[in-house]
């Protein structure tokens, strides 16, 4: 009964342990199992947050808003030579019209587009740099030539819905603490209840001379099992599930899950729960045990 | 006899021989010398006071003193029986000997520390160096006799190898080397009471309280348990036996008297006598 933290074998008798006896390992599999989805979605948020602001960062498109195609036409040609020689631009390219009649076919049909019809040029450009202040450069460039045109940076199209990933990641790690919270309430509802079962064992082991600490490192002891067992059984249906979902998400193919994947870091995170799992229950059982022992004499 | 308890080396010697050739017989084995190292140790054989109470009540909650001005010190080495009528504070008296309650006022010193003041992570050192026989013999339910006997020496840390054999030769002293491995529920009241009894002696206090410990055997085994205390005592260990048993009082040449009457201490035989008087003498 020397070490800390260990109990030895002759010491784990002495609290009768009937494994997987109580919901506590059961309570402990589905937190687990909630606190693995909740971590994988907000890792995989965080990715595709990452991944989008990457794609995001420096692109805009020009857009030549001229009625008269030939006006267009000259307008395009003097913005693409200008352009180029801004010192942000990395490439700017015009997109050919066969690309249009893709992106305006579920509009205007598959027939392609009316030659009366004023469909506006447009150019993708890529910058070097994320600053602002080459996007304006470009802008006051682009309508000095061509006064109607607008100018698009991407950010500003899909900027809300990468704050929506950063909202929903900041969620999921928040419901990751909140069940760590949870864990760590019924834990300490586990060892109350069970230093009430075990009150008499435990006033004679006083009366022996065992102290707190011995004492707490028998219930840490169940705390840890049950934990263990619960955590594991909650892991690999979680992570069982984060496959199931990672295949249906590869048959959709979207561009914008692609980046929300799992890299080895966010695998390596999740394989650490139930190691924290335990912890935060041996911590837990003892600090439970103790505190309540300390009101006794 | 019927039992290895009467037939063994400690019982033959207990009644007749020095402590020390007891203490030998008893654990035969580097038991004996662990227990008779930490007898040289804790002072045992010396003339002191191991207890001393100065003007101690105890009240439980807002109710009326169940125990009143006890003023009185045990002699180490020496032996007690405390009696008096059912609720005459016995057991409250028992509890504060065995650190399980602490006075409402006044101050108990035990060996040599004021445990009044003491802080609550000091009292398991002093509790290792009692032996409280409960009266409800208070055995661990899921363990057997013999895992029950080595609680106390397995709570002091003793090492595993060093258990197994004075634990068994406990049991056979006390009757019941045939139950090691029986549950306190299968039992009788008599066997629980002498398994609690090893537990109480196992690790070979310097204080053993007994809450009526010949109350569920027979008068034959409960002569047998006096002895045994009686060679305790004999190895140094001071012994207070709460008991209603007035004929057991006789069967201990030695032991001295407290008698308490509702919740208050009288002094038949001189025993509570400040310091008392063996220590006088």
């Amino acid at each position: 009964m020397n070490n800390t933290f260990v109990a030895s074998a002759a010491d784990r008798r002495l609290l009768p342990e009937g494994r997987m006896a109580g919901p506590m390992p059961w309570v402990i599999a589905i937190m687990t199992f909630l606190t693995v989805l909740a971590a994988g979605a907000g890792l995989a948020l965080g990715n595709a947050a990452s991944g989008l602001g990457a794609q995001l960062a420096g692109k805009l498109t020009v857009q030549i808003v001229e009625p008269n195609p030939d006006l267009r036409a000259r307008q395009t040609q003097t913005v693409l030579s200008e352009i180029s020689r801004l010192a942000p631009v990395a490439r700017a390219e015009r997109v050919d019209d066969a690309k249009m009649r893709a992106l305006l076919a579920p509009w205007l049909g598959s027939e392609g587009i009316d030659a009366d019809l004023p469909v506006p040029t447009l150019i993708d450009v890529a910058l070097r740099t994320a600053d602002p202040r080459a996007v304006e450069e470009v802008t006051a460039m682009v309508k000095s030539i061509a006064p109607a045109a607008r100018v698009d940076p991407h950010a500003q199209w899909l900027g809300p819905l990468q704050g929506l990933l950063s909202t929903l990641r900041w969620l999921s790690v928040a419901l990751v603490v909140l069940m760590g919270v949870a864990m760590a309430a019924a834990v300490v509802l586990s060892a109350r209840t069970a230093m009430i079962t075990h009150r008499p064992t435990i006033d004679i082991m006083h009366m022996m001379g065992a102290s707190d600490v011995q004492v707490a490192r028998l219930f840490q002891r169940r705390a840890a099992l049950d934990a263990l067992f619960g955590s594991l059984v909650g892991f690999v249906a979680g992570v069982g599930v984060i496959l199931a979902l990672s295949g249906l998400l590869a048959n959709v193919g979207a561009a914008l899950l692609d980046s929300g994947g799992l890299g080895w870091s966010g695998w390596l995170i999740i394989a650490l729960l139930p190691a924290a799992a335990v912890m935060l229950s041996i911590f837990t059982a003892r600090f439970t045990v103790v505190r309540a022992l300390g009101r006794m004499l | 006899m019927q039992n290895g308890y009467s037939g063994g080396h400690f019982s033959r010697h207990l009644s007749t021989v020095r402590p020390a050739l007891a203490s030998a017989s008893l654990y035969g084995c580097a038991f004996a010398v662990r227990w008779r190292a930490q007898e040289k140790a804790s002072g045992a054989g010396t003339v002191s006071n191991i207890v001393q109470f100065e003007n101690v009540g105890l009240r439980y909650g807002t109710g009326a003193e169940t125990l009143s001005d006890l003023s009185f010190s045990l002699s180490r080495g020496a032996f007690y029986f405390l009696t008096g009528p059912s609720g005459a504070g016995k057991t409250s008296l028992l509890k504060l000997l065995y650190l399980a309650q602490r006075p409402s006022r006044g101050q108990i010193r035990m060996f040599g520390e004021n445990l009044v003041a003491a802080p609550r992570d000091r009292l398991p050192v002093f509790r290792r160096r009692i032996g409280v026989v409960f009266q409800d013999f208070r055995l661990v339910p899921h363990l057997s006799a013999f895992d029950n006997v080595a609680l106390p020496l397995r709570v002091a840390g003793t090492d595993e190898r060093e258990i197994a054999a004075p634990v068994r030769e406990m049991l056979a002293w006390v009757g019941l080397a045939d139950r090691a491995e029986a549950k306190p529920a299968t039992l009788s009241g008599g066997e629980q009471q002498r398994v609690a009894i090893a537990r109480a002696v196992i690790g070979r206090p310097d204080l053993l309280v007994a809450d009526e410990p010949t109350g569920n055997v027979d008068p034959d085994m409960a002569q047998r348990l006096l002895h045994l205390f009686d060679g305790l005592n004999r190895l140094g260990t001071t012994v207070v036996v709460a008991t209603h048993d007035l004929h057991l009082l006789s069967r201990v040449g030695t032991a001295q008297m407290m008698r308490l009457d509702r919740g208050r201490l009288s002094d038949p035989t001189g025993a509570l006598r400040y310091p008392p008087a063996s220590a006088d003498s």
